[in-house]
């Protein structure tokens, strides 16, 4: 039996409080259920509950998330937001989830019905399986796997499935565009997203998130700034969220993909996207943040959800003060401007790794410093590049100050 | 193998967020690009024309309300002005002046809506709109406490306007005075040097003005092209004649340029309202020897004014009874959006959607 994932904290617990296990690394335990012999139902119990407890937390959060995002779009929008039902609105999700269960949950006519019933539920998995490898504090994951970060990469892919299948099988117009834009994004975010993380995992040397955390002496925000600032635009898209929101693009194709789905259907899309926020920040903050490392007076893992919040926010705010780009100034953004830089960023760290191969936390400093510069500097000129070329058809050049209206000839007044 | 493709027909409306109301755009997409577009137009259509004809000439301000119902008050002003042409009847001066505070603080708010919805439809999740809405919604007080209505406000009368503002009017219209310049500064550090807004809004949707002349374009639509064609100062009506404004203009016909010359205007109409404030004098508002049924003598008359969307003009025939024999609406909606076949034709469709924000259209209005 796999006990490698005895080392785990959160396993541990449960599990030898459940089986007769004489494994020494249970140490005291208040109690033991079940009786020898029965170590395989005590691992099967153990893995249903952390899975459990986790759902649930994700789809607990996205409830509280939603509720903080409106409240916190109403306060960015000089309005109150929901607060009608429960303290503070608080129960608003609760209501909104309950409206949207009993709403009817229409299939059109026209829709191929396996596809479009198929697709929400494609587009929650790869949320769930995300949930799997992220370190939400020491000791407290599901699984550490050595290759955490391409797992990532490869499963959030996945939802690309999920859009192309609701926007193909609704036989919506708007729908199918919300999709082709989607795909279109999407493949070309990948790249850019996988390409940001290489230079932490030179440094790290793991692919495996609970690595990754643990090698962050100094966050990685500070030693790879220019990775960071790729992966979170790289991860805005990913996601979906102003200014990158042209798959759904609501004042353009009304709700882009989802714009056929209604009932819980368009619940699971909607859970879906919110999840997929959280998570991106869960990443954000285990691979550039230091994961649930800070000072001892609070647990890892408080540390790890309170290093959520800002990124969250931030997120918040972006979409509560840019409008939205065109997709195709959103495409060249990630092929003109992200790639350059993440192949900056990878040569860059390249050299640093090759200098000081195992850094210490000086070292790190050092890195930092160098890497500022070189992000600056890299910005500046990729900026310098992608201005004239990332508005094709206004063709507004950098620098270029905004024309102002001029008046015309006299005042009006006193000729009669 | 040649690739067979054939252009999505996508019906855009009359039930779509960013039609501004029942707008049906049919058009033919080549992929994201618009190779035809066809608007369709009379989702909203009430016969307020007709419906004049049945109506004695002070209750069809009460239709006026309805057509241009995000400026309801230069629909009246345009109305009566026409009706006391129609009927020779000199308005009482305070009258004149209410109406011209009342239809610059509505040109401000039609304004605020334009620029609102335009942000709304370059994807601003409603921030910039909820902004203009607060201020909006300043104005809209202010109008109640003119006459009690916000919206459908018939707060105009043939003579001058119904009744005089209560005192406590003054001392709010200052607040709003002394307030607003700092909103539109707001409004404009928070859009205008946005390098999102001015990558998707600078050289989008030019429009030649030589076209736009011909295509009888006008208000801010035509002054964005370079055309300095404004009726308070080419044709001064009521008092624009005793106040000091600046018409902004600018040549680049753009998406943006459309955009900057909304704002620009509504700190020339706080200017114009700032003037009537210090002119206004005290007095009756409204003659009281207009009969409230009127008969004004056969003949016809036509006046336009500058409405916040553009020449708005009300051409009204007389038979001699108490009811309009013909009442035609000169909408500039209507005639605005005539163009945008041709502004759209090669954009993409997230540019066509913005380029129909910025003509700024009041589908009440188009349709009547």
């Amino acid at each position: 039996m796999a006990l490698d994932f005895l080392d785990n904290a959160f396993f541990r617990n449960i599990y030898c409080n459940l089986s007769a296990s004489d494994d020494g690394r249970c140490g005291e335990r208040v109690f033991s259920v079940l009786p020898g012999g029965f170590e395989w139902l005590a691992f099967l119990i153990t893995g249903i509950v952390i899975a459990l407890i986790l759902v649930n937390g994700l789809l607990g959060s996205v409830i509280v998330f939603i509720w903080a995002e409106r409240r916190l779009l109403g306060r960015f929008q000089s309005r109150l937001g929901p607060n009608r039902w429960g303290p503070f609105g608080t129960l608003t999700p609760v209501a909104d989830a309950i409206k949207t269960m009993f709403k009817e949950d229409i299939v059109p006519d026209a829709a191929d019905r396996w596809v479009f019933n198929a697709a929400p539920v494609v587009m929650m998995v790869p949320s769930l399986m995300v949930l799997a490898v992220i370190p939400w504090g020491s000791g407290t994951f599901l699984a550490d796997l050595n290759i955490g970060v391409l797992f990532i990469i490869a499963i959030t892919s996945l939802s690309t499935f999920a859009i192309v299948m609701a926007g193909w099988g609704s036989q919506n117009r708007y729908a199918m565009f919300g999709a082709m834009r989607a795909v279109a994004l999407l493949i070309s975010y990948e790249i850019p997203m996988a390409l940001s993380l290489l230079g932490v995992l030179m440094i790290a040397g793991s692919l495996s998130l609970v690595s990754i955390v643990s090698a962050q002496d100094l966050p990685f925000i500070l030693v790879q700034p220019l990775g960071f600032l790729v992966f979170f635009i790289a991860t805005t898209a990913e996601i979906n969220r102003t200014p990158f929101d042209v798959a759904e693009a609501e004042s353009e194709l009304g709700a882009g993909y989802h714009t056929d789905y209604s009932g819980m259907k368009f619940g699971l899309f909607l859970n879906a996207e919110f999840a997929a926020t959280i998570l991106s920040a869960a990443v954000i903050v285990a691979v550039f943040l230091g994961g649930g490392r800070a000072w001892d007076f609070l647990p890892s893992q408080i540390w790890f959800l309170l290093k959520m919040l800002p990124v969250l926010i931030f997120m918040v705010w972006m979409r509560a003060s840019w409008p939205r780009l065109r997709i195709d100034q959103v495409l060249s953004l990630a092929w003109k401007g992200l790639i350059i830089l993440a192949f900056i960023n990878i040569v860059g760290s390249a050299i640093l790794t090759f200098i000081w191969p195992d850094p210490s936390t000086t070292e790190l400093w050092k890195m930092a410093g160098i890497n500022l510069i070189v992000m600056i500097a890299s910005v500046y000129a990729v900026g310098g590049l992608l201005g004239p070329g990332s508005a094709p058809v206004a063709g507004f050049a950098r620098g270029e100050a905004p024309p102002t209206p001029r008046p015309a000839g006299e005042p009006a007044g006193g000729s009669g | 193998m040649t690739l067979q493709s054939e252009p999505v027909i996508v019906n855009v409306g009359p039930q779509h967020p960013s039609t501004h109301g029942v707008l049906r755009m049919r058009v033919a997409f080549d992929g994201e690009t618009v190779t035809d577009a066809e608007m369709i137009i009379g989702y909203l259509h009430r016969g307020s024309e007709k419906l004049a004809e049945e109506r004695t000439f002070t209750q069809v301000i009460t239709l006026t309300d309805r057509m241009d119902y995000v400026a309801a008050m230069t629909n009246n002003q345009a109305y009566v002005l026409s009706v006391e042409k129609l009927a020779g009847i000199e308005p009482m001066p305070r009258g004149v002046y209410l109406r011209m505070i009342s239809a610059e603080l509505q040109r401000i708010a039609s304004h605020l809506m334009a620029v609102g919805f335009l942000l709304q439809d370059l994807g601003a999740l409603a921030t910039p709109l909820m902004y203009m809405f607060r201020e909006r919604e300043d104005i809209l007080d202010l109008f109640e406490l003119m006459c009690g209505a916000r919206i459908t406000v018939s707060y105009h009368r043939p003579s001058g306007v119904f009744q005089d503002v209560p005192d406590e009017f003054w001392g709010r219209l200052r607040q709003f005075l002394d307030g607003m310049p700092a909103h539109i500064d707001e409004y404009e550090r928070l859009i205008s040097g946005n390098e999102i807004v001015l990558s998707r809004m600078r050289g989008v949707g030019v429009l030649d003005p030589d076209v736009m002349v011909n295509a009888s374009i006008t208000g801010p639509m035509l002054r964005a092209g370079g055309v300095d064609w404004d009726l308070r100062h080419r044709a001064p009506y009521e008092f624009y004649d005793r106040v000091s404004f600046d018409r902004p203009i600018m040549d680049e016909s753009d998406n943006y340029a459309r955009y900057l010359v909304r704002v620009y205007e509504m700190r020339e109409a706080l200017k114009i309202v700032e003037q009537c404030v210090e002119q206004i004098e005290p007095g009756p508002v409204r003659d009281p020897d207009v009969p409230f049924v009127l008969r004004p003598p056969v003949g016809e008359s036509y006046v336009g004014i500058e409405g916040p969307k553009g020449e708005l003009g009300f051409y009204l025939v007389s038979d001699g009874g108490i009811s309009p024999y013909r009442c035609k609406v000169r909408p500039p909606s209507l005639l605005n959006l005539t163009l945008l076949r041709e502004m759209v034709i090669g954009l993409p469709m997230a540019d066509m959607i913005v380029t129909f924000g910025t003509v700024d259209v009041n589908m009440g209005e188009v349709d009547r």
